[in-house]
């Protein structure tokens, strides 16, 4: 019974979390071009947003990156690298315990902002308020989670972790199984993080895709649009479409 | 195809770089930004404009998407103006661009409600009873009709079905008809130029009903009746595009910026053209910051500085140098050179009345109207003479009726302005002064109540004995004060002088500087003198809403008369006060008033109507003595205002209704039965005391009124002056009264009005507003009917401001169950019709009427006031008394004929201001453009079925708008003057407007002497400008500009020449003010109620845009100093109280506002925003609820040339700037958000129950 819990949670239910994200947020640039947004709430109050997001973001990209090279480099890699699991799990607890409390006080300020000031309050959705949450207690079960991984430093927890997401991400079956004995709260914090890729399509998230990281790359400073079908360079004068 | 796939083409992507890499060329997708284009695309755009009571009179693009209206943006397509002058568009601001809002608002109006209790009742009774049976059950029952009268204002409308309230109604209106009289029923609608169509609609129902139409710019205080007493004109005005032509330009009390804004540019166009600009204004108003000079003034003390100005200028311009164009102007153009007798009063001479033909003997050979021929001295023969032009002139002959510089037998003359060079003696005259009268909030001065000054005298050997005369000229100089070496007291030698009226006199009394007066006037005369008289004074409601409003303006016209401004472009008065001129009137009373069926219609003046059946008269605490000038000549001048109110109707004066206190449709009947004639039998049975009218007694129930109905209209929620007491009296629901009546005072003054010790509570049977929002007066009716917004009817409408006419037109069907005013009315009628057999059939009505202004009846009584009732005079009808017209009503018929242009057209013609002419020819015309009824009693007639249909009535018989009755027009006015006129509208003989012309594009009206001014290709519309260019007289009784007001009563209360009065003492603080502390601290101020800046216009503040950008709610401004006083800071809510009532507002403490007053925006509706008052209990009150009208005896004079009554032309005017309050913070806001005090609620089904 147990093995079947298991199997759905973190067998069946990553595929499902994975389909509506991917599918969510494809429909939903598709069909609702105008709901494609931060919902950025700073037009109506200044107060706590610059320190609470700055705080936020940049703690939750490192936290993000630190995550995705964690987890889903293949453990040989670490190996040839020669990386240890130990030195690993050090850093990570420690990078990512930093970037943590970050984004902690971040999304602490950003919490108390927006379901404090009755204006922000009045103008918030059921989404915009639970995906704070969501994202907070998500937050400290990661946290809470560097107090586990302190009792393992030799790292074979993380190992079970990266094996069950890389069994995931290249469609192993039975990759659930990695994770059938780690510690509740990573299994919490596993759940979480679905339901999160879950709801996102839903959500302010999906502003995620669209993060303007193609200014980094851009050659020049003025954009200037050429007709669709039109000669290269400077061409007719745009036309308004229909 | 898709956003996604579109972003995945990396491999053809084209992109190219210039200079040098730092730019780019992409070919990204563009289809987002559609989302912008199409949130400006739309299906169509309408051509609509705001039915507000709005002299802007702005032409709007609306724009339609899906069936919904979106938004609206300015027409700019008025035709040009000549070069050399700016154009009228822009026109728009950016409140009425808020008005769409409304349309699809929670606050719209979207179903017919009636009052539960009320439907209920007609419910149960309709199950066995014939519908006026039914209404008959509830009213006689007064169980049944206090259920729902004591409910008024509470909630508790429920939705019915248009056929049903239209049958309630009716059957109401056939009831009260058959039980009382027609004349019960009343409708109340403002301002017909700004939808004339609609406002015809009702007074086209209740006119063919024998209803009562109720005015109403006398009372909302804008007329101003100092325009026809001296001109004979209602309200005359420049086009704004003619303050481009000024030299000068004072703003006085009028804030352009901000309650003329599509106007304003005009003056910031002429201030860059070089035109200098005083502004005078108590705060510091958004027109102050366009001014070369700001005056502030004491509110109130207008005419003070008006005087003094007058002072110097006719010390600089008339005594000490004589340019020649003042003079010449002032001999043709004024009354100054008419001689005036000097009749003995103690040891002094005061003026009397002007002399007349029939004062010599054998009248100087006048055989027609001698009594009313004013007289003057030739200069160049010495000859007393007959100028042609007075009013006696006007009827009963031809051709002599005109300003040419002749004497009645065609002789050239040159009238004589001062007899200082000709003189027999000089005089010792007196004049009154008021300034020294008590006033706990006015500073005055110390001056005698009689001013004596020496002036020049002919003596003249009249019918009676020998007379001494003077001329005006020569009085109007010593009412100024202004020492000419003839000696005599309280003369003042130098603008020091402490005598009334110098500049530092004013000084004292206005607080503005001595010098500030001199430059002013100075100035503006001598920019009159160079350029002929384009100096101009904008003047507004700020000095038209004070009770002593006459002097405030007489005082200004005085200035611009002695520097010939009047009647020249870019010079004269320019009153813009809740004034949108009806530009094709006189096409359109006919529809309005039915008298294509019957003449003539019963019209009443509102000030007197709401001042006797609020009961407000029962509270006055204004005293006769206090008002009445020290020279009166002798008379009994004792009562109370209303009974100088009562005199003015029995002397057919002013209008009455209702009229007799028996049903007027019984009267023809008894007179039969008396074998008289029904004038006869009137006549006789009011001297007998067998019939009596209904004012004598206005609390009997038998002259209550029983119906209202108020359409585009807020009665209740803006103009309803005395607020408190409609809610008490009319209304009969919960009030704020603070104050306790004269009875419980034992102060009754009364002596011509029946006391009644109990006064009624209640006094309309039926109350029904037509509206789209649910406004303050919905609130309080029983019957609230949803009506087309501005953007769904066709309708038409003018201006003052410009010389445009523009349409509404429907650019949606009305949503939901909503209908056209015009619809709704029809509706009615019909329903009427057929519930009307019941009890009514083909019926007599006996009709009393006013003696008319421009009718022969307005010379009536020549000299002195004779009252029939005190046996002085016998009554005649139309002369001594009101005119009786017996009228055939068609009640079955009634529908056919709202609908059909009725016979008179054809057979009486039609006519206005005193002109008439035959209008067959435009009736044929519509019998082709809108088709014939087919059969039914109205078979051959025109059609109206449409507001189109109306619409097109109104432009083919109007002179305005169609150039063939211009002619016609012009040619009658010929026959008067015997002068050639039709000069001015030949060229535009064939000009037909028609209504889908004014929905392509605005169109310029065509001249007509309907109005004074012209508007042609050379000069821009200016009022008197006929009279000054084409010397048609003006409409007074001497034919000119009439500065000396001659009437009796005029001279009783000391306003034969403008003086100046300190406010009245409305008694309404000391009573209250220890009462009912409450902790904070109490300042008294005075209580001013100018427009609205978050409105549109004076009304529609409930609007969430408005609300947004203002407080949201409520709010009065108080100076700095005044809140440190009052312990108050900003936003802090207050209360503002007296005896009539209090209101509570958030206080805006602001450096714009001068010490002692504070300014309430007016209307801003009770419904939005407005906590519970800490002194009445009730919620809030709107800003009249601590206002009472006080009426004015001068007002009431009638059936003496200009001074005779016309609707919405002359008559009492709601005053309401002489208030003060108390005004305290408030210990505790209270949002009375709890059940009513007699609801509870049910514990088990938690459902709110009330006590029935």
């Amino acid at each position: 019974m147990n093995d079947t819990l298991n199997h759905i949670a973190f067998g069946w239910y990553p595929y499902f979390a994975l389909t509506v994200f991917l599918c969510g947020s494809l429909l939903r640039y598709d069909r609702e071009q105008y709901t494609w947004k931060t919902g950025s709430s700073q037009l109506l109050r200044r107060r706590q947003l610059t320190w609470g997001s700055n705080l936020f973001h940049v703690g939750v990209l490192l936290i993000f990156a630190g995550h995705f090279f964690g987890l889903l480099t293949p453990i040989w890699v670490w190996d040839m690298l020669g990386v240890s699991h130990s030195f690993k799990q050090g850093v990570a607890i420690v990078v990512g315990g930093v970037a943590g409390l970050m984004c902690l006080v971040g999304i602490v300020m950003l919490t108390h902002r927006r379901l404090t000031d009755s204006r922000i309050l009045k103008h918030s959705s059921f989404g915009d308020i639970a995906v704070l949450l969501l994202l907070l207690t998500q937050l400290l079960l990661g946290l809470s989670s560097i107090f586990v991984s302190l009792g393992h430093m030799d790292g074979h927890e993380m190992v079970k972790l990266m094996s069950w997401a890389q069994g995931i991400l290249t469609l192993q079956p039975g990759a659930s199984a990695y994770v059938a004995d780690v510690h509740p709260i990573f299994k919490a914090h596993l759940l979480i993080g679905m339901t999160i890729f879950l709801v996102f399509p839903f959500t302010r998230l999906v502003h995620i895709w669209s993060a303007p990281v193609w200014y980094l790359g851009r050659r020049g400073y003025q954009v200037v649009r050429t007709h669709r079908k039109g000669a290269r360079g400077v061409g007719a004068p745009a036309q308004p479409a229909e | 195809m898709s956003n996604f796939l579109d972003r995945l083409t990396f491999f053809n992507r084209m992109t190219d770089e210039f200079s040098d890499g730092h730019g780019i060329t992409t070919d990204d997708d563009r289809s987002w930004e559609d989302g912008y284009r199409k949130r400006w695309q739309h299906d169509k755009i309408v051509r609509s404009t705001h039915g507000v009571n709005c002299t802007g009179s702005c032409s709007w693009k609306v724009y339609v998407k899906g069936g919904i209206v979106t938004w609206e943006t300015q027409q700019t397509d008025y035709p040009r103006t000549r070069p050399d002058l700016p154009n009228h568009e822009p026109r728009g601001c950016a409140r009425g661009a808020s008005y769409s809002w409304y349309l699809y608002s929670g606050n719209r109006v979207k179903y017919p409600l009636v009052r539960s209790r009320l439907l209920k009742a007609w419910r149960d009774a309709r199950v066995l009873m014939t519908p006026v049976a039914a209404w008959k059950s509830i009213v006689e029952n007064p169980q049944k009709r206090a259920s729902y009268v004591s409910k008024r204002g509470l909630g508790g409308f429920v939705r019915a079905p248009w056929d049903e309230v239209n049958e309630l109604i009716a059957a109401a209106n056939a009831y009260t008809a058959k039980t009382y009289g027609p004349d019960r029923v009343f409708g109340f609608s403002p301002i017909p130029a700004m939808s004339m169509v609609s406002y015809a609609a009702g007074s086209r129902y209740l006119s063919l009903l024998g209803g009562v139409c109720m005015s109403f710019y006398d009372w909302y205080c804008d007329l101003p009746p100092a325009s026809p007493q001296t001109w004979g004109e209602q309200t005359d005005v420049p086009e704004s595009a003619d303050w481009y032509n000024s030299g000068f330009l004072i703003l006085w009390g009028s804030n352009v910026p901000q309650t003329r804004t599509p106007d304003a540019h005009f003056y910031t166009e002429v201030r860059y053209k070089g035109a200098k600009s005083v502004v005078i204004s108590s705060d510091y108003s958004e027109a102050s910051k366009f001014s070369d000079m700001w005056v502030s003034p004491k509110p109130g003390t207008d005419a003070a500085l008006g005087m003094a100005m007058g002072h110097v200028i006719l010390r600089e311009f008339h005594i000490d140098r004589q340019p020649d164009y003042f003079r010449d102007y002032a001999r043709q153009y004024t009354d100054m050179p008419m001689l005036v007798r000097l009749v003995k009063q103690g040891d002094h001479y005061v003026p009397e009345r002007f002399i007349r033909a029939s004062d010599l003997a054998g009248a100087l050979g006048e055989a027609n109207n001698p009594d009313w021929k004013t007289l003057a001295f030739d200069e160049t023969t010495g000859n007393l003479v007959v100028p042609k032009g007075s009013v006696g002139f006007r009827w009963g002959e031809k051709g002599k009726w005109n300003l040419e510089e002749k004497d009645a037998k065609g002789e050239p003359t040159r009238l004589r302005l001062s007899l200082t060079d000709v003189k027999d003696d000089v005089a010792s005259v007196a004049f009154p002064y008021f300034g020294n009268r008590e006033h706990d909030y006015f500073q005055g001065t110390d001056h005698p109540s009689v001013l004596t000054r020496n002036i020049p005298v002919k003596k003249l050997q009249l019918t009676e004995g020998e007379t001494l005369v003077a001329s005006v000229f020569d009085l109007f100089v010593a009412n100024y004060g202004i020492d000419r070496g003839l000696g005599g007291t309280n003369i003042a030698k130098s603008y020091d002088d402490m005598e009334p009226y110098t500049p530092a006199w004013a000084e004292k009394i206005t607080g503005v500087p001595r010098e500030q007066i001199i430059t002013v006037a100075r100035e503006f005369a001598k920019n009159a003198e160079k350029t002929k008289g384009r100096s101009m004074v904008i003047v507004g409601a700020g000095l038209n809403h004070w009770y002593h409003m006459d002097m405030n303006y007489r005082g200004i016209i005085n200035m611009l008369v002695m520097c010939g401004c009047v009647g020249q472009s870019g010079g004269g008065w320019s009153h813009y006060v809740g004034q949108e001129k009806l530009r094709p009137q006189s096409g359109w009373t006919p529809l309005a008033f039915g008298l294509d069926w019957n003449r003539p219609p019963r019209q009443m003046n509102s000030t007197s109507a709401f001042y006797a059946h609020t009961d407000q008269w029962r509270y006055e605490t204004l005293d006769v003595s206090e008002i009445l000038s020290p020279t009166a000549p002798a008379g009994p001048w004792d009562g109370a205002l209303i009974d100088y109110n009562v005199r003015a109707e029995r002397m057919g004066w002013l209008p009455s209704a209702p009229q007799l206190q028996e049903n007027p449709l019984g009267i023809k009947a008894k007179a039969d039965a008396a074998g008289l004639e029904a004038k006869d039998y009137v006549a006789k049975s009011l001297q007998s005391g067998d019939l009596k009218l209904s004012c004598e007694d206005p609390d009997n129930p038998k002259n209550w009124p029983r119906n209202l109905f108020v359409w585009r209209s807020n009665l209740l929620g803006a103009s309803g002056k005395g607020h408190e007491y409609f809610l008490k009296h009319l209304v009969g629901t919960k009030h704020g009264v603070l104050g306790k009546d004269l009875g419980v005072e034992g102060q009754r003054r009364s002596s011509e009005v029946v006391w009644h010790d109990k006064a009624p509570e209640g006094k309309l049977d039926l109350l029904v507003t037509l509206d789209f929002r649910m406004s303050t007066t919905c609130m309080y009716s029983d019957i609230v009917l949803p009506t087309a917004t501005w953007y769904e009817k066709d309708d038409l409408n003018t201006s003052d401001m410009h010389p445009f006419i523009h349409p509404l037109t429907a650019a949606v069907d009305p949503a939901w169950q909503a209908r056209s005013d015009w619809e709704i009315y029809k509706g009615i009628a019909k329903a009427f019709s057929k519930v009307a057999p019941e009890v009514l059939g083909v019926e007599q009505d006996v009709v009393l009427t006013p003696i008319m202004h421009d009718s022969p009846g307005e010379i009536a009584q020549a000299f002195d006031v004779k009252d029939w009732k005190k046996g002085e005079i016998e009554p005649i009808p139309g002369r001594t008394m009101p005119a009786v017209t017996v009228v055939e009503r068609d009640y079955p018929h009634l529908y056919d004929r709202f609908t059909s242009l009725g016979p008179l057209m054809d057979k009486l013609g039609n006519g206005g201001k005193g002109m008439s002419w035959n209008t067959s020819h435009e009736v044929e015309f519509l019998r082709k453009l809108n088709g014939e009824v087919q059969d039914g009693p109205a078979k051959g007639m025109p059609r109206i079925q449409t507001a189109i249909d109306a619409a097109e009535v109104i432009l083919s018989l109007a002179p305005e708008t169609n150039g063939e009755v211009a002619v016609k027009a012009w040619e009658s006015l010929g026959g008067f003057t015997g002068r050639d006129h039709i000069h001015l509208a030949i060229p535009k003989e064939d000009e037909k407007i028609r209504f889908r012309d004014v929905v392509a594009q605005p169109r310029k009206i065509i001249s007509s002497p309907i109005w004074s001014g012209l508007e042609s290709d050379k000069v821009c519309y200016n009022a008197g400008y006929t009279n000054v260019h084409e010397l048609i007289p003006w409409r007074t009784l001497t034919g000119r500009q009439q500065l000396y007001q001659d009437h009796l009563w005029m001279r009783a209360f000391g306003e034969g020449f403008c003086v100046y009065r300190p406010p009245i003492d409305t008694k309404t603080i000391k009573p209250i003010i220890e009462e009912r502390p409450n902790g904070e601290k109490q300042i008294v101020l005075n209580f001013i109620t100018p427009h609205q800046k978050w409105g549109i216009h004076s009304t529609y503040t409930d609007n969430l845009l408005m609300l947004t950008l203002s407080r949201g709610g409520p709010i009065v401004w108080i100076s700095e100093d005044d809140a440190v006083k009052g312990g108050i800071v900003d936003n802090d809510w207050i209360e503002a109280y007296n005896t009539n009532g209090a209101l509570v507002a958030r206080a805006v403490v602001s450096q714009r506002v001068k010490n002692g007053m504070c300014m309430m925006y007016h209307a801003q509706e009770k419904i939005v925003n407005v906590p519970g008052s800490e002194m009445t209990g009730q919620r809030g009150g709107i800003h009249n609820s601590v206002t009472r009208v006080v009426t004015k005896p001068t007002h009431m004079i009638g059936g003496y040339a200009q001074q005779a009554y016309g609707f919405n032309y002359y008559g009492t005017v709601g005053s309401n700037r002489d208030e003060f309050v108390i005004i305290r913070k408030m210990s505790k806001v209270d949002w009375l958000e709890g059940a009513a005090p007699d609801a509870t609620i049910d514990d088990k089904t938690g459902k709110l129950e009330t006590a029935s």
